[in-house]
């Protein structure tokens, strides 16, 4: 999977590694902004609430 | 090598390289869950607070070349105003506990649903319970981690420790601890006008606090109850326990 996409990666080494390292952060960003917090009401942890 | 044992192994490095891409992810989601949301949270209620329609309180006096000495609110045991309740969301006060050193004062509004209240303003009062100084019991939920966790120090409190509530009407209002319990999530009781024993008409002022239990767990529920020990305009001073050595 990553092998075939360092394959397919345009440039020389030094590009094709800043192009893996900003969509790292990419994931990273969005997972923080937008998958984790609709993800984190579903885990089992965090109630603080009495009642149903 | 045949082509077979080729696609065998090729599959194989696949199914590696995702199981370590979701470990990382994992890995992730705790470092925004346990350190993120309490980065988030502190900045946003620290906003809240500071943008809360607070008349200011009367300034310290320079008296010579001596320190400057606050002014202390004294206490009345007269019965106190009680605000309305307020609309769902709506942030009415903040909550200060003088033995949690170094907490600040956090926001306190009302509801106790996660999505609109206690991931992103603080501290969530019950509805239909009491308000600050009413006759009942004035139930609050806060996370205990997580989400710039306010009441992450529950278990220090003890018999007789200070909570110290600020209505958006400019009143103090100085609550005592007198017990700490630990529950079931579904004993609602412990919110009920007289804790514990639902039904019946209350005669004291209380306030109840409810978090979780233990850490990072929702098994249980971490509850203090307290009682209004008294209450003072803001525009008289500030509570002697905010002053700092007092309790």
């Amino acid at each position: 999977m990553y092998g075939w996409l360092w394959r397919h990666l345009p440039g020389p080494v030094v590009v094709r590694v800043l192009i893996l390292a900003v969509a790292a952060a990419a994931v990273l960003v969005v997972c923080f902004a937008w998958v984790f917090p609709a993800v984190a009401p579903h885990m089992p942890f965090n109630e603080t609430t009495v009642g149903e | 090598m045949s082509r077979t044992r080729n696609a065998v192994f090729g599959t194989i490095g696949v199914i590696g390289e995702v199981l370590i891409t979701i470990g990382v992810l994992l890995f992730a989601f705790l470092v925004w869950q346990l350190w993120w949301t309490d980065v988030v949270g502190n900045r946003a209620q620290a906003q809240i607070v500071a943008e809360l329609p607070f008349e200011p309180v009367p300034s310290p006096t320079p008296s010579g070349t001596l320190a400057a000495v606050p002014v202390i609110a004294p206490p009345r045991h007269d019965d106190p105003p009680v605000m309305d309740e307020p609309p769902h969301a709506t942030t009415f006060a903040t909550m200060q506990v003088p033995r949690w050193d170094g907490e600040p004062a956090r926001p306190v509004s009302e509801g106790t649903d996660r999505a609109g209240v206690l991931d992103v303003l603080g501290i969530g009062h019950y509805k239909g319970t009491a308000m600050p100084g009413g006759v009942g019991n004035f139930a609050v939920a806060g996370h205990r981690t997580t989400y710039a966790k306010p009441f992450n120090r529950i278990a220090e409190l003890k018999a007789g420790d200070p909570i110290v509530v600020r209505t958006t009407d400019n009143i103090w209002y100085v609550y005592r601890v007198t017990s700490t319990q630990i529950v079931e999530p579904s004993d609602i009781g412990v919110i009920a006008p007289v804790p514990g024993k639902p039904g019946e008409t209350p005669t004291e002022r209380m306030i109840t606090l409810t978090t979780c239990h233990p850490m990072f767990s929702a098994r249980q529920r971490y509850i203090v109850h307290g009682v209004l020990d008294y209450w003072a305009p803001t525009a008289d001073g500030i509570p002697a326990e905010l002053a700092g050595g007092a309790s």
